[in-house]
Parts: structure tokens; sequence; C-alpha cells
């Protein structure tokens, strides 16, 4: 109990809220890391996620795709990469968008699946053309199950980011490294409070942003998508 | 008109939805498809608006080859309506009545104007206007799905076994709506269906299919029930059964007529009351 009231303590001493490597610029570069790999990751993911979903071609490459990367050791890639291109942030970025691109990937093609295949052939039948089927149809009826893809693929990145301080200078990873090399565990057990704490508020932004979804989409009955596939 | 032109369809993997067909569908009646599963009556239906392309033949819309037509803009000229209503469940009735509009840019307020207009056409509360599809019963989704059918004033409606999913209730109300449509809006209407009463009701032209798309008989449905062209038709319309033969029952005082397996089809009139027992 006294490493956690120690840790409270390192929280809230003034002196961890000024300078280089306080906690607030701590807590934003991890935000702003966490942000960035998901661009990433979803610049790559949905546009394959829906041609996959769309056209139901390149499915099977893609499971197997996201399966076997979802294998890999972020650990190990961090450190294959880092010795790739070197200290700093473009092996974090590489291994944890490698991370988060299977999720979200599964979010956008079952998001088109799961849509009644009815739906779709009436659309096309009345003389929507490919592109506004994807447009008017796909992409709002699969937004609920997308979102559920981009709320694991943040779980998983905003926890797995505390790596990123293990060959850059960012996150909250930092105090947790630090606290391990110079044996002060209060800073490294306020470190993961702090990451813990981040990840909850952003599970919460997105169970909001699921439930929105479902309201504009009626029918998709708050499904998760299913990520064992 | 529409005119088939010995159109033939193999999927692929060998099945042969429909061989050797040719017909003329005239403007402004109704031809109705009937056969069971596997007569490709459906696959002849989606070949009119390109949904599915014929293997060997044509089809012409008023002299012109559906092939020659780009497919989205040949389907936004055609009404299509099909058995689950196919609403998208994202969109308001009245959104769904407007799709085909607004994707040809008629101005949006026009557009929500016109859809209230359909929806009084198919006889729907202008009340519903605003609520989504998964708030409306069967019949009424079904409702919305003919008024989206017609929101362009189609020359040719296409309807896919459209009253097949509702309760028999529900079913002749819409079969009376139809009807109604039919004698005020002047369509080409081209309808699929595996029920026999249902094309009889409907159809001024009905075509019975056989098993690949081979047509077993075409004709009014009066000429089909007085002389079946062979024993599949004779026993699909129900008359080798003698389903349709009647005869007269006398009972308590009225004449009722009755079909061959002894269920009452109509009462004709009443006997002279004080003989036999009272009619209740």
């Amino acid at each position: 109990m006294n490493f956690f009231i120690a840790a409270i303590a390192w929280l809230f001493d003034p002196a961890h809220y000024t300078g280089a490597g306080s906690i607030p610029s701590r807590l934003l570069e991890h935000l702003g890391f966490t942000l960035v790999t998901l661009v990433f990751a979803s610049v790559i993911a949905i546009p394959a996620g829906y041609y996959i979903g769309h056209t139901g071609r390149g499915r099977r490459v893609a499971i197997l795709l996201s399966g076997g990367l979802r294998a890999l050791p972020t650990l190990g890639l961090l450190t294959l990469v880092g010795l790739w291109v070197g200290i700093g942030l473009e092996a974090p970025y590489v291994a944890l968008t490698i991370l988060a691109i299977p999720p979200i990937l599964a979010g956008a093609y079952t998001g088109f699946e799961a849509i009644d295949r009815a739906t779709i052939d009436a659309a096309t039948a009345m003389g929507m053309s490919g592109g506004q089927v994807v447009r008017k149809v796909e992409m709002p009826l699969g937004l609920p199950l997308l979102i559920g893809g981009l709320r694991s693929a943040t779980l998983q990145v905003v926890a797995t980011a505390t790596l990123a301080a293990y060959i850059a200078d960012v996150g909250l990873g930092r105090p947790v490294f630090e606290g391990l090399k110079t044996n002060n565990y209060d800073e490294m057990l306020a470190g993961s409070i702090l990451v813990i704490l981040l990840a909850l508020v952003l599970e919460g932004i997105f169970a909001l942003a699921t439930r929105l979804a479902l309201r504009v989409v009626p029918t998709a009955s708050g499904l998760q998508p299913d990520l064992t596939r | 008109m529409i005119e088939f032109r010995h159109v033939t369809k193999r999927f692929p993997g060998g099945t042969v939805a429909v061989e050797d067909f040719s017909l003329v569908l005239p403007s402004r009646k109704t031809t109705v498809f009937a056969g069971s599963s596997g007569s490709g009556k459906t696959t002849l239906l989606r070949m009119i608006n390109r949904m599915v392309d014929p293997t060997e033949g044509s089809i012409e819309i008023d002299g012109v080859d559906v092939a020659t037509v780009d497919p989205v803009k040949l389907r936004r000229s055609i009404g299509y309506v099909m058995q689950s209503s196919g609403l998208l469940p994202h969109r308001t009735v009245v959104d769904n009545v407007a799709t085909v509009p607004l994707l040809r840019r008629v101005p949006r307020r026009q557009a929500r104007t016109d859809a209230l207009a359909l929806l009084d056409t198919v006889g729907l509360d202008r009340a519903l206007a605003d609520r989504y599809p998964s708030q409306l019963s069967g019949g009424q989704q079904q409702r919305v799905g003919v008024a989206r059918g017609l929101a362009v004033d189609p020359n040719i409606l296409l309807m896919d076994e459209p009253f097949g999913a509702v309760d028999p209730i529900v079913r002749s109300e819409l079969q009376q709506e139809l009807l109604r449509l039919k004698r005020e809006l002047h369509k080409t209407i081209v309808f699929v269906t595996h029920d026999v009463e249902e094309a009889f009701l409907l159809g001024d032209q009905v075509v019975i299919l056989r098993e690949g798309g081979r047509v077993a008989q075409v004709g009014s449905p009066a000429e089909i029930l007085a002389r079946p062209a062979d024993d599949f038709v004779a026993r699909f319309v129900g008359a080798d059964r003698g389903r349709r033969a009647l005869h007269v029952v006398t009972q308590d005082g009225a004449e009722l007529l009755m079909d061959s397996e002894g269920r009452v089809a109509g009462v004709l009139g009443h006997g002279k009351p004080g003989t036999g027992e009272q009619p209740r």
C-alpha cells in the first residue's frame, strides 16, 4: 500500500508539473503519439478494409496477414526496427502502426460484410453507382463496427505506447523506464497509473461515440467486430 | 414495350436459369411471370434493368437494346420493388422515397414535396414520413418500397415478389392497392410471383414458367384457365385437381358453392324461409 500512497504523492508533487518531462507534457506526448499512430494505421487499414468489404476480394489475405501481424511481439518488433533505423520516434511509430492495423482493418471490412445483402442489392437496382453504394450505404451502415475496431486499436496503442520510451524520449513510458532504472518505484507506479487513467478516459470517449453512431444507424445493434477471425 | 429476343442466361457453374426465351411485354399492361423457384422468373425480371446480363440474346425497351444503355442510367429510369423492402435503414421514410430523385439532382425541397405526395399515392399517412423503416410494420415498409419505385415516375415498374413476405390480410390489401395504382397510373408493370392466384388477380398477361425459364403458356388469366396448354399448366393453376370446379350444395335452405374438397367457396342465395331449418 505504501507504494501506492508514495506514487499518488509523486503524482501530486507540484515539482512534476513544470519543466521538461513534466506530467502534462508527458501526457500530451503520449496522446499525440497515440493519435498519430492511429492516423497512420487508419490511412492504410480503412481504405484496404473498405475495398475488401465492398468487393469481397482479398479477404483471405487480410485475415492471414492481420493474424500474422497480431502474433508479432511488439517489443521484439520495436527492437528490430530500432536496430535498423536507429534511436528515435521512427521505430515506435512503425511498430505500433503495425499493431494497430489488424483491428481497424477487421472493423472496416466486417462493417461492410454485416450489412444485409438485400439493402445493397436494392440500392444498386435503384441506380446507385458502385461509389454511391460505398458512400451512401456501406460507409454509414458500417460505421458502428469501424468505431469498434478503432476502439480496440486505440486501447492497444495507448497501452503499448509506453514501450516507445524504450528507445525514444517520449510519453508516459518515460517515468516507468526511468523509475525502473533508478529504483524509483514511486515514479514507475505513477507512470503506470497515468497510462491506465488515459486508457480509461479514451475508452469512455469511444463508448460515447459508439452510442452516437448506433443512434445514426439504428439497425446495427451494438455489434463488436469479431477479432478472432 | 419490352421485348425479349432469344434470351439465354447461363450462370458460372453451368446452371441455366433461362433458355431461349422470347416474349413481348405490351406497354401499359401488367405482365406476370409465375413459376416455382428455379423457373428463372426473377432472373428474367432482373435482366430488364441489367442487374443480370443475358449470356445470349437481347432485351429491348421501345426498340432500344438495354445492353447499349449505361446500367446506372437505365436503373434510374425504371422502378424496382423487391420482396424484403430493401429500404435504407439509416434513412427516414421520406428520404428513402426521395433517394433516386436526389441521385438525379432534383432539388432537395422539391424531392421531399414529391415524396410526401407519393406517400398519399400508396396510402401511407404522412405522419410516418420522418420515421425509420425499422419503426414500420411489414405492410407499411412494402408501401414505402412501392412509393420509392414510383419516385422517378418511371414508365416501367419491376416488382419481384413484392407481397411475398407479408401476412395474407395485408397481402390482399396491397394487391387491391396495386390494382388501383394500375388503373390510375397506367405503368408497364412486370410482376414476379410464385402464387398463381396473385398472378391471375394482377396480370393482364400471365406467363407460366417451367424450370429453366421455359415458357409453359402465355395468355390472359381467362385463356389459361379455360385452356391450360398441358398437364404442367393444369397442375400449376390447380385445374387438374378440380380445385376450381365448383358444385352447388343446398344446406339449411341456402345454396352454397363448394369446391372439390368440400370447402365453401361462396353463397349463391337463400332458399325460401320456412323450408328445412332456419338459416342462422
